[in-house]
């Protein structure tokens, strides 16, 4: 349950639709009236620009109803969350909470308790605080975001449910911040999904944005390999030697049912269309591996290339009207684009002996792929018009298999960087790369979900 | 300004990368042919077709189809002269036994990913059954299937190595 709060007058909610239409009169008088005022807010975060300044916030420890020690626990746990959660997507540079002194105990947690110098000398931009309490098996959780330089409160939200809900309540909180500065919904409510071979085969495994809660999602008992979402996040599919040769399984999640796509040859490297219920595939029935277009139950609709050499790993633009996907045809493996509605063919890639594994952005400006190099592999992301790759990992062994997050700002790659493959994220400049999760055996292959919490 | 810097980089960056992939290629070509050439006891030779065995020569008394692998090049399904020369030997142990069914199965080295070596592996599987057809076997005692480069025989990473997992495996079904 969550309920919008009140006490300063504004309706969270509808800031966001105010806001925009705020930042257009306003863009419209600066247009109108010229380039020489100054404009330095971050109401909303340009996230297309690079090497973005990291916006300092405060997140003191919440104020709790009580002095139970079970609360205080729960509560300490919330705020590390809330901090932790904010810092993984890359925006932000959280505060030390040694360096400033707020006691929740004797200061208040909403707009007329805060004394914002405390908060601007420290540099704090922004500011959360939090009022928690745990009720029998229930927890209720007040939670708002200040603007420190303005003096104001621009979220206020309050949440109830069980205490096993706190993730999840936490996250909601999280995507309203992140959407209140971006005017995005973020990635809280994504998976990834990736590969892991700790069983003695390669199985699907899934996790939180986050590597939060790992588990197996296939029990094939056999080779299993490149896992793909269906958009509503309902339907996966993936390739598997569970029955011999390398087929392509189509499963619905929930329902475990499957359907299987067993050509002669390989059947392999499965992509969903945005919103459909259907998917570009690998396939080598006819003497050469080509991409088809198949229903979500197996039946080929068309055939999408045609050259003689490997074409496989396509992925859609978001749209869904371009595949872009690699190809031997020139010789060695390239990137290309197909028009799905012009038919035209084009080489995206040039430089570099091998560029593969391409996957379209979600903002669908741009590609990020493979390049194969001295000493390993590394991640690149190209513009459409083909020009300025841009490296995003260096000297770190072999770095392989971007995926974006569904907001386009984060990616998940994989790297043998620390030695056995691991499932790593970063931005999507290249900054911020850490290690999502370790299991047993070697992790590949991340596959991130569209964002659950936008479709709710 | 910066993306002059870029492009900087991204020069360093390819020429030497360049100059390196050249140097490498070729000692994958050589590491590729010595175990094949050791096993066949004799330089490599002509290209195709081979002169060791004649097409409808008899298989050595002690062949083991199962024991003798085709090796590739990096990044090819072409058949090397050894190749050819090797599945010579299995052609004509498939016409003494021609009872026997076989597997042809298409392996890669783990360079390179796995969506491309999966294809490749199909690819060298594909051209090996074509040969055999070629050479008179009925394609219907001919089955294929890639492994790319999931089932490697030796886990080192260095060109011995990943020259002994490129490789075309027969199994007798």
């Amino acid at each position: 349950m969550m309920q919008i709060l009140g006490d300063s007058g504004e309706q969270g909610a509808s800031i966001t639709r105010r806001l925009k239409l705020y930042i257009f009169v306003i863009g419209v008088i600066l247009i109108t009236i010229g380039p020489t005022l100054c404009w330095a807010e971050y109401d909303v975060i340009d996230i297309t620009k690079p090497f973005l300044r990291k916006i300092p916030i405060a997140i003191p420890q919440f104020k709790n109803a009580s002095e139970s020690v079970e609360e205080k626990q729960l509560s300490e746990t919330a705020a590390d969350f809330l901090s932790d959660t904010l810092d993984f997507t890359g925006y932000f540079k959280i505060l030390d909470r040694g360096a400033f002194l707020f006691d929740p105990e004797k200061n208040g947690v909403t707009l007329a308790d805060i004394n914002f110098q405390n908060w601007t000398v420290v540099g704090a931009e922004l500011l959360i605080t939090g009022y928690y309490e745990v009720k029998n098996d229930s927890i209720s959780l007040e939670l708002r975001l200040f603007d420190s330089f303005k003096a104001r409160r621009v979220l206020g939200k309050k949440y109830s449910g069980s205490k096993l809900n706190q993730r999840s309540i936490i996250l909601r909180f999280c995507s309203d911040v992140i959407h209140y500065l971006t005017g995005s919904r973020g990635i809280f409510g994504s998976e990834i999904a990736f590969i892991s071979n700790g069983t003695g085969n390669k199985e699907i495994y899934s996790c939180g944005f986050d590597g939060y809660n790992p588990r197996r999602v296939t029990n094939n008992n056999a080779i299993t390999l490149f896992p793909a979402w269906s958009t509503d996040g309902k339907w996966m599919a993936f390739t598997s030697f569970k029955a011999g040769n390398p087929d392509l399984y189509i499963r619905n999640l929930k329902q475990g049912r499957e359907t299987k796509v067993s050509r002669k040859g390989i059947n392999s490297t499965p992509a969903w269309a945005p919103g459909k219920f259907e998917l570009a595939a690998t396939m080598s029935f006819s003497g050469d591996s080509e991409i088809y277009l198949l229903t979500g139950s197996g039946k080929i609709i068309k055939r999408l290339t045609k050259s003689h050499g490997i074409d496989t790993t396509p992925t859609w633009s978001p749209d869904g009207k371009k595949i872009a996907f690699e190809s031997a045809r020139s010789g060695s493996a390239q990137i290309y684009v197909k028009d799905l509605v012009s038919g035209k063919v084009r080489r995206l890639t040039y430089e570099g002996r091998k560029n593969t594994q391409p996957s379209w952005s979600p903002r669908g400006d741009k590609i990020a792929y493979t390049s194969e190099m001295r000493g390993g592999n590394n991640i690149f992301v190209i513009g459409l018009d083909g020009q300025d790759p841009v490296q995003l990992t260096y000297d770190s062994g072999t770095n392989e298999a971007a995926s974006w997050s569904p907001d386009g700002s984060l990616i998940a790659f994989s790297s043998n960087r620390e030695g056995p493959s691991r499932i790593f994220v970063m931005t999507a400049y290249g900054t911020d790369q850490r290690r999502l999760l370790v299991l047993a055996g070697e992790q590949t292959k991340p596959k991130w979900s569209t964002n659950y919490l936008n479709i709710k | 300004m910066q993306k002059k810097m870029w492009l900087m980089i991204a020069l360093l960056l390819v020429i030497p990368g360049l100059l390196f992939t050249l140097g490498c290629q070729k000692k994958a070509v050589s590491q590729a042919k010595a175990p094949a050439a050791a096993a066949a006891g004799q330089p490599a030779p002509a290209p195709a077709p081979a002169p060791a065995p004649a097409p409808m020569g008899k298989a050595p008394a002690d062949w083991n189809i199962t024991r003798n692998n085709i090796y590739f090049e990096f990044d090819k399904s072409t058949l090397t002269p050894m190749a050819q020369d090797t599945l010579m030997r299995h052609a004509a142990w498939l016409r003494e036994n021609s009872d026997v069914t076989v597997t042809i199965e298409g392996h890669a080295d783990e360079r390179g990913t796995n969506e491309y070596n999966l294809a490749l592996g199909d690819r060298r599987a594909d051209s090996s059954k074509a040969f055999l057809v070629d050479l008179g076997i009925p394609a219907s005692r001919l089955t294929t299937i890639s492994y790319g480069e999931e089932r490697p025989l030796c886990m080192q990473q260095n060109e011995e190595c990943w020259a002994k997992n490129r490789r075309g495996h027969f199994v007798i079904n």
